[in-house]
C-alpha cells in the first residue's frame, strides 16, 4: 500500500513536468490553431541549455531556481523567432502542412542540438539539497519530487490568474473561444499570437529544465515527450488548461502505477485510458466542438483521371521497372526494391490522406505491424514466404480496424495526433517488449528463400506494391472511391443520399493499413531484419512528405512522390551528415513555396484557381 | 404520409422549435414560413435526422423516424437540400448525381467497377430536369449559387423520394430564376406523385406555389391554411407586416 502512494507522488511529480510542456501546447492551439510538433525540441532545448546554465552555477536551491527561470527565458525567445520566422507565413496553410513544418524544425533542431551539445546524454551534478528526502509513511521521498508536485498547481494558478486578470489574457481567451472575433476587434493579432507562442515556449523550456536533476537531457526527448503532450491535450481537451492539467495528471499517475502494477502493460492501459475518455467525451475532459475555421473542402480541386500521355508515360517506367534486373547492379537494384515498397506505403497513405480526408501521423504503425508480423511468422512459426507475407496485410488491417473504429469519427487535428500517439505506442511495445520483438536489437535473418534471389524478389515487389498501388488507384475511381470522396466532400449531404461516412472511412482505414502492412512485410524481406526505426515518427512523416511531394489531390503524386523521396533521401543520407536538418530544410521549403499544397501549385489555374464557394 | 406531433427542440436555453404538431398529405406543396430565427430549419433537421428531436414523434408512412439517422431516413424515401447547398465539391455536376444515384442502389462497396460509367443516363436525365444539362461536366466547386441550388434538387431527387424537403431553395436567386426553381419543382412533385416540404421568405412564391401554408414564429406554429386564410390570420399579419414590433411582443 505504502509502496503505491509513494508511486502515486511520483506520478504527480511527473504529472507536473507533462503539464508544463502540455499546457504550452494547448494554449498555443487555442489561440492559432496550430498543433505545435516542435513544442517537445522546445522542452529538450530547455533541458540542454538548463544544463549549460546550472552547471555553471553554484549548487544552492535559489541558483537552481534563477537557472531554470533563464532557461525559460531563453527557449521563450528561441520560440518567438520560430514563430515570427516561419509559423507567422503559415497560418492560412492546410492544417496538415502546419504540422508537417513544425516537423521540420524538429529535424532542424534535433541536428543543431547534436552539433552544440554532442550525442552523449548530459546529467546535471546534484547539489546536496537535490538528494535530500523526506519521510513518507517510513519511505524515503525525494524532496525535490515534493517540490515538482507543487509545481504543477502553482503554474496552473499562475496563468490562471493571468488570463482572468490581465487584458491579455482576455484576449486570449476570447481567440480561444472565437478567433474570428478577435480580429474583428481589431487586435493586433500578430502580437497576439507571437506572445502566447513565448509563453508556451518558456514553459516547456522550464519543463525541460526542471527533469534534469532527475534524469539527462538527451537527443531522444523531444518525440518522447511530444507524443505524451499529445496525449495529455488530446485527453483533456484541445484548448483547455485545466483539462491539460487533470490529464496529465491521470496520464502521469497511470504510468508511475502502470510500471508496479502491469510493467508490460503500461502503455496500452494509457492508450485504453484516452479510447475511453474519447468514445465518452469526443472532445476531451474539457474541451468543446471547436469552431471551423476554413473550409477545406472548398479548396479541393477535383480529381481528373489520368490523361492518355500520362499512362504512356507509365506504361514505358513499367516496362523499364520489370527490365531493370537484367540492366543495373545489386546496389542499384535493391534501391530499387525501397522504391516499389515506398511507392505501396505512399499510395496506401495517400488513399487515407486525399480521398479519405483523414491526415494520419502514423502511417509508419501499419508497415511496422506488417514487418513485425511477417518477421515473426518466420521466426517463431517458421512459415514459409507467401504465408509470412499474407500475414502482414492481415495483422495491420486487423489492428488498423480496431484503432479505426475509434478514431475515424474524429476529425483534422484530434485524428492527426491520435494516429501519431498510437504508433509511438506501436513503437515502444516492439521497442520494450524485448521477448518477443528483440527490443532494440530487432528480428534478423528474415532472408527470402533461395528460390527468390534479388531479382526475382524484386519482381515480387515489384507484382505486389505497383499491383496494390494500382489497385487502391482503381478502387479510388470506383463507387467505393466516390462515396469515400464524397463523404469527405460533405458528411452532411453523405449521409442525407444514404451513405454511411464512418463505415467508408473506417472500410478505407482498414484497406489503407493492411496496405502498409503488406509494404513492411516486403520491407522485412527486403531488409533481412526489422528494427524498431520501422514505426519511428521519422518514417510515418517518411509517409507523409511522399505524398505531399507528389501532391494529396492526384492519384500518381504519391507514386511519383516515392521515386523522387527515396531518391532524394539516399542522395541526402550519402552526401551530408546532416541529413535531418536537410530534410527538415526541404519540407520548410515545399511547405512555404506551396503554402496550399503541392498539388494547389502544380494544378492548371482554371480549375485550382477558380474552385470557390460563396458560402 | 408524415405526421408530426408535439416536435420539440431547445438549444442550450433557446426554444427552436416548441410543440409543433402538422401533417403532409401524400403530393401536396407544403409550405412552411416564418421570420429569421424561427425555427424552420431546425424542423427540418428534426425531419431529416440531422438533429434528434428533445421531444415528440415524426411519422412517416406510421413508423416513428425521430431518432432515425439521415441515412435510414433517406432509404424510407425522404429526399432533402439544405439552407447552405452541401454538395460534392471535388466532383463533377454529373458525377455528384451519379454518387448519389450509386448510394441509392447501394453499389457502394464495388471497388472494381469504374464509378463514372454508372448510371449516366439516369444522372443525366435527372440533369436535365433541373435543367442543368449545361454544366453536367464541370465540377461543382466553380458552379453557381444557384446552379448548386439546382444540383442540390438533383442529388435529392437521385434517391426517387416520397417527400422532398426543401430548405430555402431559392436563397440567393434573382426573383425571375426563383418563380421558375418553384414552378419546375411543382412539374416534378405532380409529375411523380412526390409531396414536398419547403420554406421561403418570398411570399410571391409561397402563394404562388404553396397549395398549403404552415406559419411558425419563435420557435411556435401560429397558424395553418390556404394562401387566403394566412393572408388574413391576425397574428400572421402581426408577425409579418409590424417586423418591428413582432419580435418584442412575444
Ligand atoms: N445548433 C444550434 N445551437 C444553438 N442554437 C441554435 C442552433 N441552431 C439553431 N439555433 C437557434 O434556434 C433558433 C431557430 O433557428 P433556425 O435555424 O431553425 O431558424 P430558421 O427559421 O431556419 O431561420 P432562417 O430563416 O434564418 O433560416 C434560432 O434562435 C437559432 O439561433
Ligand atoms: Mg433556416
Amino acid at each position: 500500500m505504502t509502496a503505491l502512494l509513494i508511486q502515486l507522488l511520483t506520478g504527480l511529480a511527473g504529472a507536473s513536468t507533462l503539464f508544463l510542456v502540455a499546457a504550452g501546447l494547448t494554449v498555443i492551439f487555442g489561440v492559432t490553431r496550430v498543433v505545435n510538433f516542435s513544442h517537445g525540441s522546445l522542452f529538450m532545448l530547455g533541458a540542454y541549455i538548463g544544463w549549460t546554465i546550472l552547471s555553471r552555477l553554484p549548487r544552492d536551491p535559489g541558483s537552481f531556481a534563477l537557472g531554470v527561470l533563464l532557461t525559460g527565458l531563453a527557449t521563450s525567445a528561441i520560440g518567438s523567432a520560430v514563430e515570427m520566422v516561419l509559423l507567422r507565413r503559415i497560418y492560412k496553410a492546410p492544417e496538415l502542412l502546419q504540422l508537417l513544418a513544425t516537423f521540420g524544425v524538429v529535424l532542424i533542431l534535433q541536428d543543431a542540438t547534436q552539433a552544440i551539445w554532442g550525442p552523449a546524454d548530459l546529467t546535471l551534478p546534484r547539489g546536496p539539497w537535490l538528494r535530500s528526502a523526506v519521510m513518507i509513511l517510513g519511505e524515503r521521498f525525494p524532496l525535490y519530487d515534493l517540490i515538482l508536485i507543487a509545481t504543477g498547481p502553482l503554474i496552473l494558478g499562475t496563468i490562471w490568474l493571468l488570463f482572468a486578470r490581465t487584458r491579455w489574457g482576455t484576449l486570449v481567451r476570447a481567440a480561444t473561444l472565437d478567433r474570428e472575433m478577435v480580429s474583428a476587434l481589431g487586435v493586433d493579432q500578430r502580437r497576439l499570437f507571437t506572445s502566447v507562442f513565448a509563453l508556451g515556449a518558456g514553459l516547456a523550456g522550464i519543463g525541460g529544465a526542471l527533469v534534469l536533476p532527475q534524469g539527462s537531457a538527451n537527443l531522444q526527448m523531444d518525440l518522447s515527450v511530444i507524443t505524451d503532450a499529445f496525449v495529455v491535450v488530446v485527453v483533456g481537451g484541445l484548448g483547455s488548461l485545466t483539462g491539460a492539467y487533470l490529464a496529465a495528471v491521470l496520464i502521469g499517475v497511470l504510468q508511475a502505477l502502470g510500471i508496479v502494477l502491469l510493467p508490460k502493460a503500461t502503455l496500452v492501459v494509457v492508450f485504453v485510458v484516452m479510447a475511453c475518455v474519447l468514445i465518452v467525451r469526443p472532445h476531451g475532459l474539457l474541451g468543446r466542438p471547436l469552431t471551423a475555421t476554413r473550409t477545406d473542402a472548398a479548396a479541393i480541386a477535383p480529381i481528373r483521371p489520368a490523361t492518355p500521355a500520362l499512362l504512356w508515360a507509365a506504361a514505358a517506367l513499367l516496362v523499364l521497372a520489370i527490365a531493370a534486373p537484367l540492366i543495373v547492379g545489386p546496389f542499384v537494384l535493391s534501391v530499387l526494391t525501397d522504391i516499389t515498397i515506398a511507392i505501396l506505403f505512399a499510395a496506401s497513405l495517400h488513399v487515407l490522406m486525399g480521398p479519405g480526408g483523414m491526415a494520419s501521423f502514423g502511417h509508419a504503425a501499419w508497415f511496422g505491424l506488417g514487418a513485425y508480423g511477417t518477421a515473426l511468422a518466420v521466426k517463431s512459426l517458421a512459415a514459409p514466404m507467401p504465408l509470412a507475407l499474407l500475414l502482414a496485410p492481415i495483422a495491420a488491417g486487423g489492428v488498423a480496424l480496431v484503432f479505426g473504429a475509434l478514431v475515424v469519427r474524429l476529425s483534422g487535428v484530434y485524428l492527426a495526433m491520435l494516429t501519431l500517439a498510437f504508433a509511438q505506442i506501436v513503437w515502444a511495445v516492439a521497442f520494450q517488449w524485448s521477448d518477443v520483438t528483440g527490443g532494440d536489437n530487432g528480428i534478423l535473418g528474415v532472408w527470402p528463400p533461395a528460390w527468390a534471389g534479388p531479382a526475382s524478389f524484386y519482381w515480387i515487389s515489384l507484382v505486389l506494391c505497383v499491383g496494390g498501388a494500382i489497385l487502391l488507384r482503381r478502387a479510388l475511381y470506383a463507387p467505393f472511391g466516390f462515396a469515400l470522396r464524397a463523404s469527405r466532400d460533405s458528411a452532411l449531404r453523405a449521409e442525407a443520399i444514404g451513405l454511411n461516412p464512418n463505415a467508408l472511412r473506417l472500410a478505407a482505414f482498414t484497406l489503407a493499413g493492411s496496405a502498409a502492412g503488406l509494404a513492411g512485410g516486403l520491407a522485412a524481406y527486403a531488409k533481412g531484419s526489422v528494427f524498431p526505426t520501422t514505426i519511428s515518427v521519422g518514417h510515418s512523416v517518411d509517409a507523409l512528405v511522399m505524398v505531399l511531394l507528389g501532391g494529396v489531390q492526384t492519384m500518381a503524386g504519391p507514386i511519383i512522390g516515392a521515386i523522387a523521396y527515396t531518391g532524394l533521401f539516399d542522395a541526402l543520407l550519402l552526401a551530408t551528415g546532416f541529413w535531418r536538418a536537410a530534410l527538415g530544410a526541404c519540407i520548410l521549403a515545399i511547405v512555404l513555396l506551396f503554402p496550399q499544397g503541392i498539388a494547389g501549385g502544380f494544378n492548371r489555374p482554371g480549375v485550382a484557381g477558380s474552385v470557390k464557394r460563396t458560402i | 404520409m408524415l405526421v408530426v406531433q408535439n416536435l420539440t427542440k431547445t438549444f442550450g436555453g433557446v426554444h427552436a422549435v416548441t410543440d409543433v404538431s402538422f401533417a403532409v398529405t401524400a403530393g401536396e406543396m407544403l409550405a412552411l414560413i416564418g421570420p429569421n430565427g424561427a425555427g424552420k430549419s431546425t424542423c427540418f433537421n428534426m425531419l431529416g435526422g440531422q438533429i434528434r428531436p428533445d421531444g415528440g414523434r415524426i411519422l412517416l408512412a406510421g413508423t416513428d423516424i425521430s431518432k432515425a439517422t439521415p441515412r435510414t431516413i433517406c432509404r424510407l424515401g425522404v429526399g432533402r437540400t439544405f439552407q447552405i447547398t452541401a454538395t460534392f465539391a471535388s466532383m463533377t455536376a454529373r458525377e455528384n448525381v451519379q454518387t448519389a444515384l450509386t448510394a441509392h442502389h447501394r453499389q457502394t462497396a464495388r471497388v472494381w467497377q469504374e464509378a463514372d460509367t454508372l448510371h449516366v443516363a439516369e444522372a443525366d436525365a435527372l440533369l436535365a430536369q433541373v435543367s442543368l444539362s449545361a454544366e453536367a461536366g464541370r465540377p461543382a466547386g466553380i458552379l453557381a449559387y444557384g446552379d448548386l441550388k439546382r444540383l442540390e434538387l438533383a442529388m435529392a431527387l437521385a434517391c426517387n423520394p416520397k417527400l422532398l424537403l426543401m430548405d430555402e431553395p431559392t436563397a440567393g436567386m434573382a426573383p425571375a430564376e426563383r418563380a421558375g426553381l418553384m414552378a419546375l419543382t411543382a412539374g416534378l412533385a405532380q409529375a411523380r406523385g412526390m409531396a414536398v416540404l419547403f420554406t421561403e421568405h418570398d411570399m410571391d412564391v409561397v402563394f404562388g406555389t404553396a397549395s398549403r401554408i404552415l406559419v411558425m414564429d419563435h420557435g411556435a406554429l401560429i397558424a395553418q391554411g390556404d394562401a387566403a386564410m394566412i393572408r388574413a390570420d391576425p397574428r400572421v399579419r402581426a408577425v409579418y407586416l409590424g417586423t418591428g414590433f413582432s419580435s418584442g411582443g412575444h
